[in-house]
């Protein structure tokens, strides 16, 4: 598990709340391949896209549908924070995936603040924008009265079970992948299993690639829904 | 919360690291929380910025360009369509208005002709009719010729055959008997 320590960049052992470490280097190569990505390979702005240029738009597009088909017409002024999130977790997830590297995204210190941000934001968003009412997500009116108080405690357990398991989902599945493929790397030590390893550790790399991909969308997706939920409450 | 993690921060980092190696799950050695904290929210903020003030209004502005050139073009190719359409039309026509000119003009030829066929025919009928009238006419004349000719010369070689015979007869005679036998 060596993989994922914390180290600070210059030296020296102490880890302060400013020191740049490997988190500072890995998040700021992520920082630096999205400009790269959705600046540099913009800068042409033209009608006829280049290949970079083509790719930076059907990220745009993809998330931009993403939060209009899923929290609404209304919701695609929160767009850009979502591609915020979209972009770091989908950087940060593949950086991790190159050999040394930091995955930055396996740990529950980055992506529990994550999650904590979009639920606590679409909390506040809520009930700022319907006050009180906001109350009803709670308070499912299809429902028989009788049943009403009991999923009211279940919707509201699972409201805020959200962001625990909103956050954890995105760590645990970095962690996992990155910790089986380092279980399968101790058995390539061993001769006689060396290439059944190599051949395991291939595999589930090529498992990882999807997994960064779809951890990302889910963590994008969800944050939709929970947006939703705070844009029209009313069921 | 930062003095606390710096005054600690020589002994937790032997809690979590030891000898290189991680104790227990890196991910919960709580020593490294604000650090990370820290960069994952300068991290954010340095992405939001540089996605909203630059990246994203550009690409809105690239595909809003792109859809409104689409959207031109597609007129364009509208109007030329309903250009060529209108001239395909107005083809139609003209082939259709020569076509039926072109009719109507042979219409009059034909019977332009007919007419002055009918009043040739009319003329040459007439023509022919007076013709085989005086044909008729010289044939009857020369029928009656030809029967005079004939009794002369049955007159002729009787009165000569007569003669050879020495029998006297009057030519009156004669020619009472040849009447009789042409007659016959």
């Amino acid at each position: 598990m060596d993989q994922f320590i914390v180290k600070p960049l210059f030296g020296g052992d102490v880890v302060h709340w400013y020191t740049p470490t490997n988190v500072t280097l890995w998040m700021a190569l992520a920082v630096l391949a999205i400009s790269a990505l959705m600046v540099f390979g913009t800068r042409g702005r033209a009608v006829v896209p280049s290949r970079t240029q083509s790719i930076a738009e059907l990220a745009y597009g993809f998330v931009y549908k993403m939060v209009e088909d899923v929290a609404g017409k209304d919701g695609v002024k929160y767009f850009p924070y979502i591609m915020t999130l979209f972009l770091f977790i989908v950087f940060a997830n593949f950086l991790g995936l190159i050999p040394m590297s930091f995955t930055t995204t396996s740990h529950i210190a980055v992506t529990a603040i994550m999650a904590m941000a979009v639920f606590l934001s679409v909390t506040i968003l809520g009930f700022v924008k319907h006050g009180a009412s906001f109350l009803q997500l709670f308070w499912i009116s299809s429902a028989p009265l009788v049943l009403r108080p009991i999923l009211a405690i279940i919707e509201i357990i699972s409201y805020f079970v959200r962001p625990v398991s909103h956050s954890i989902r995105l760590a645990g599945n970095m962690m996992a992948g990155h910790a089986v493929i380092k279980v399968f790397a101790a058995f390539g030590a061993v001769v006689a299993i060396a290439p059944l390893s190599i051949f395991a550790i291939t595999a589930i790399y090529a498992l990882e690639v999807l997994v960064s991909f779809i951890q990302a969308y889910v963590f994008a997706i969800l944050t939709c829904v929970y947006l939703k939920d705070a844009l029209h409450p009313h069921h | 919360m930062a003095t606390e993690s710096t005054e600690n921060g020589a002994s937790s980092a032997t809690s979590c690291v030891q000898d290189g190696s991680a104790v227990g799950m890196p991910q919960l050695c709580l020593d490294w929380f604000p650090n990370q904290i820290f960069w994952l929210v300068v991290t954010l903020v340095v992405i939001y910025l540089i996605l909203s003030k630059i990246a994203l209004p550009r690409i809105a502005s690239v595909l809003a360009e792109r859809q409104g050139t689409i959207t031109n073009d597609i007129a364009a190719a509208e109007e030329l369509k309903l250009k060529a359409s209108e001239a395909e039309a107005a083809y139609e026509k003209a082939l259709a208005d020569a076509r039926t000119e072109a009719l109507r003009i042979a219409a009059e030829a034909k019977a332009e002709m007919q007419a002055e066929v009918d009043l040739a025919m009319k003329k040459a009928d007439a023509e022919i009719a007076a013709k085989s009238a005086e044909s008729e006419a010289r044939i009857a004349e020369i029928r009656t010729g030809a029967l005079e000719a004939v009794r002369e010369v049955a007159r002729d070689a009787a009165r000569e055959v007569v003669s050879v015979l020495d029998i006297d007869v009057e030519d009156s005679a004669i020619s009472a008997a040849v009447d009789v036998r042409v007659k016959g």
